[in-house]
């Protein structure tokens, strides 16, 4: 009777083995494509980047950089943008993970149409959007017909306008917002943990700001983060309500400058980077998209 | 002991009161206040003339002003070829990065830089291309200083269908990669093992197996790509200043003023691009939910 | 000659070996499966017989001649794999004729033999379904149709039950078993479920790191297992630590309890010993002639068709496994219970 033999360690990845016969020994398409995708992507950015060092003649410097973030024009749009982005998170949060919430737990049967108004977003693109928004909030809200007004026209206030882009925004970016949410939720299983708390004797604000957000922090930081780059570029909806944000900023300096707008072009695309990697890192997944503006 | 998987009975609940509706109210409200009232608004707009009557004539005019017919057909010429050469190309890149073989960092990286690609798109995008390509671009003064070839020359221009095309790629590529790279993993391996197993060579199991299962994804995600660029507008302007007539150019055009003449035509301009759209949202979702099928 | 024959057959991937050294032959018509835990190094071993992995080292023989860096869709060896691999754009029918359509056969004869294979698994109303519309059950029996139709030399499975339900896995492996033996077809048959290979084998080869652990029939593999491993691994064993009495009779004692196992024991008087003991083996009560063994009762559980009682024995367990009968009393926890066993239904295992 022998002892018994020795276990050796188990080989690991055996789904990766199986490659090691028809792998190929050097992918040399695959790299063909890759490269010339990379040479299309990488080009433009070094392109801008190189322009947006040469301000001063035959000198690789940040000057560019420099005058751009000096200007006065710059510090108050971009600050407007990003203040009208916080708006929008906040609005945007409010109003979805409430709703999300409720159609998880009560409304079941509301979940297919919420969908789908999801959905509008991508078949009523911003200028679609801003063309219905202005031709009717420049006229008083009434009900019709009657002479009974509602609303004064929106789009002749200060506060109305604001208002009115705020909406547009997180319309912009509710299919986004929604999805993560959604996403979010159904990851944690809220329900389970809300029957949870409730056993436990926990009320429902509790429930919302102990049990609940907590629990959705990367969806909401995942959500906020495009909702954030969305309204950062965004340039329809500011140009057409005639808002001073970043967008329409970056176009006018375009047509009056160009070093300097190729330096906030960079920057843009640091900032939009950093964005986009902070949701790849918390969410590890896949990465998400904006669309064409 | 084997566990076996028994189901819980399934309870019926009743449907829920009125009461349970008042949860979405809020949403619905600003729904209906900010998506809705606008497009119906348009909707409705496209039936009335300028006096204010009923008529059809507005979306009759669509299909019969030579202009609004060229705009039409010019944003569709460039939705449907930046569809498919971005719907091929980007194929190829999620092609690459999956079962293509490239190690698992590119990957990762491909994923990420399709993120921000997609939301740079606009004016960053367009002053980048100038940058590049445009008179005094990058690209065009490399192609001038090394290759002695000056692409202005040659007929090329930035500001044109071309550029416009080329530029919209930017945001195309990484848009089919996203939906790509994903239907690639659902290639499950023991297909082509299968396939392998009873003869068939590596061209047979692509040309009989593979790409009819990833067919509907991958005309899809081409009718997504269609509806997104049909849809551009930034992009546009901003590189070409409005010099391209495109039907949401022509739309922008005429909010600023009136220059149809016609509010009543305008809605109906709009009417039709949201048409366009949502025919190509539902092709969409209609060849996923066959892929989802397939795929179970 | 052997039909199948595996010798020496080696895979290592990078610092570790998945198989080391199998060596096995296989007589046409036979069934044998390959047992063990996961990361035993089965799979890997069907997988270089079916060539979706070449050989470290060593030569696989087929029909007498020598497939081992053969590619795979040069074999001839049907394969059915886990998760069923049914090509989800193709009918059931086309599935079941994929591999003729390939060999370029008449369309007449794929359709004839399409029929004759959905009759096989007794399923010939429903070629023209997708796999989507199916069952687990019925792909894995479409996935058996689609391998047998090329008519393979070797017909090779891979772990076939492990996804469907308990119920399911008794049904379809009697139908698996049936079919092999009605066409009489060469099969090897991986899994680690040793209800299903002690079931419907002919032969079974334990594995267990890489290694060949035993090759023998059920019978041999569950009676006679030849390592502690195999021992272990195959159904329910009692394992007792006894020191040798008298090694030449056979008589071991344990807690100052003394009985008799199979002899001779090849160890001295005083060594440490493992005896090993089936639980249906013991009897309740006081046989005459037979070993006695005194404990008390931990714990009764009842499984239906059998009852099975846990005895502490000093530092020890011991497991009973009676059939059950309407006329029984079981013993109650706590009681003290007297065991009785042959010899020869006990033997030792020594350990190094």
């Amino acid at each position: 009777m022998t002892a018994q033999a020795p276990i050796a360690a188990p080989p690991k990845e055996r789904t990766l083995i199986a490659h090691s016969r028809t792998r190929r020994a050097f992918p040399l398409w695959s790299w063909l494509w890759f490269i010339l995708g990379a040479l299309y992507f990488i080009l433009p950015l070094y392109a801008t980047l190189d322009f947006s060092l040469h301000m001063e003649r035959g000198v690789i410097g940040l000057k560019a950089y420099g005058a751009a973030f000096s200007d006065p024009e710059f510090a108050r749009t971009f600050g407007y943008s990003v203040f009208l982005a916080a708006v929008t998170i906040i609005v945007s949060v409010l109003l979805v993970v409430p709703t999300a919430y409720w159609i998880r737990l009560r409304l079941p049967e509301a979940r297919r149409l919420v969908e789908f108004i999801t959905l509008l977003p991508f078949v009523i693109p911003a200028i679609i959007l801003v063309f219905g928004m202005i031709r009717i909030y420049s006229s008083p809200v009434e009900i019709p017909f009657t002479s009974i007004r509602l609303l004064a026209p929106l789009t002749t206030s200060k506060l109305g306008t604001n208002a009115l882009i705020v909406a547009g925004y997180v319309v912009l970016g509710l299919p986004y917002m929604y999805r993560s949410v959604d996403t979010g939720m159904r990851t944690v299983d809220v329900r389970t943990l809300t029957e949870a708390a409730q056993s436990l004797g926990a009320n429902w604000l509790t429930i919302m700001s102990r049990v609940i957000l907590p629990n959705l922090r990367t969806a909401l930081l995942s959500g906020a983060l495009l909702t954030f780059a969305i309204v950062l570029g965004e340039v329809v909806l500011a140009s057409y309500l005639g808002l001073p944000t970043f967008g329409p900023y970056l176009f006018l300096l375009g047509q009056h400058r160009a070093y300097e707008p190729a330096a906030l072009t960079f920057t843009t695309f640091l900032l939009t980077w950093a964005a986009m990697g902070i949701i790849q890192l918390i969410t590890g997944g896949q990465g998400q998209v904006a669309g064409a503006h | 002991m084997a566990p076996s998987a028994v189901s819980a009975p399934r309870v019926k609940r009743p449907a829920s009161g009125w009461r349970a509706w008042l949860g979405v109210v809020p949403f619905f409200l600003f729904a209906i206040l900010f998506l809705i009232l606008p497009s119906v608004k348009l909707f409705v707009g496209s039936f009335a003339d300028n006096q204010g009557n009923f008529t059809f004539k507005n979306l009759l005019q669509l299909f019969t002003e030579p202009s609004i017919l060229n705009a039409y057909w010019l944003s569709i010429r460039i939705s449907a070829v930046t569809a498919i050469g971005g719907g091929i190309f980007g194929f190829l890149l999620a092609y690459s990065v999956t079962i293509g073989g490239l190690p698992k960092a590119l990957r990762s990286l491909l994923i990420t830089f399709s993120g921000v690609a997609s939301n740079f798109a606009g004016v960053p995008l367009a002053f980048a291309f100038v940058a590049t390509l445009g008179r005094t671009g990058f690209v065009t003064a490399l192609m001038k200083n090394v290759f002695h070839l000056s692409i202005y020359d040659t007929g090329f221009n930035l500001y044109s269908f071309v550029g416009l095309s080329f530029t919209y790629m930017y945001f195309q590529f990484p848009l089919m990669v996203l939906i790509m790279a994903p239907a690639l993993d659902g290639l499950k391996r023991e297909w082509r093992e299968a396939a392998e197993n009873l003869g068939a060579s590596r061209t047979q199991y692509w040309l009989q197996i593979a790409l009819p299962v990833l067919l509907p994804s991958i005309l899809g995600s081409m009718i997504l790509l269609f509806g997104n660029a049909f849809g551009a507008y930034a992009t546009a302007y901003a590189l070409t200043g409005g010099a391209l007539p495109i039907v949401t150019i022509q739309i922008g055009a005429q909010i600023r003023g009136d220059v149809l003449h016609n509010p009543g035509l305008g809605y109906a301009m709009a009417m039709g691009m949201v048409f366009i759209m949502a025919v190509s949202l539902a092709g969409y979702s209609w060849l996923q939910g066959r892929t989802e099928r397939w795929l179970r | 000659m052997a039909f199948l024959s595996i010798q020496h057959a080696t895979k290592t991937f990078a610092q570790s070996s998945a198989v080391e050294d199998f060596n096995l032959e296989i007589e046409k018509g036979e069934l044998v499966s390959f047992l063990g835990p996961s990361g035993c190094g089965k799979t890997t071993t069907l997988r270089m017989v079916a060539g979706f992995e070449v050989p470290t080292s060593g030569r696989i023989e087929l029909s007498g001649a020598d497939i081992t860096s053969q590619p795979p869709n040069q074999r001839n060896v049907g394969m059915v794999f886990q998760a069923y691999a049914l090509f989800p754009n193709m009918t059931v029918a086309d599935n079941v004729g994929f591999g003729l359509k390939v060999a370029k056969k008449p369309k007449d004869e794929i359709q004839k033999r399409t029929a004759e294979m959905l009759g096989l698994i007794r399923m010939p109303q429903l070629g023209d379904r997708f796999p989507y519309q199916l069952s687990g059950g019925q792909q894995q029996r479409v996935a058996l149709a689609r391998a047998l139709a090329i008519q393979p030399k070797v017909l090779l499975l891979d772990e076939p039950l492990s996804a469907l339900d308990a119920k399911i896995r008794v049904e379809l492996r009697s139908e698996i078993r049936r079919i092999q033996q009605t066409l009489g077809i060469t099969t090897i048959y991986v899994t680690h479920d040793q209800e299903e290979a002690l079931s419907i084998s002919d032969r079974i080869v334990v594995m267990s790191a890489g290694r060949m652990e035993q090759v023998g029939t059920p019978f041999e593999i569950y009676n006679f297992p030849k390592t502690p491993f195999v021992a272990s691994f195959v159904g329910t064993l009692n394992q007792l630590r006894c020191t040798v009495v008298d090694a030449a009779q056979g008589k071991l004692t344990f807690d100052g309890q003394t009985f008799t196992a199979t002899a001779p024991i090849r160890a001295s008087a005083g060594a440490s010993v493992i005896a090993a003991l089936r639980p249906e083996e013991l009897h309740f009560g006081h046989f005459d002639g037979e070993n006695q063994l005194t404990g008390k009762v931990e714990a009764v559980t009842f499984l239906g068709g059998i009852v099975r009682i846990r005895l502490a024995l000093g530092q020890s367990q011991i497991t009973l496994d009676a059939l059950n009968e309407r006329k029984l009393t079981l013993p109650k926890v706590g009681d003290m219970q007297t065991v009785s066993f042959p010899a020869h239904a006990c033997w030792v295992m020594v350990e190094n």
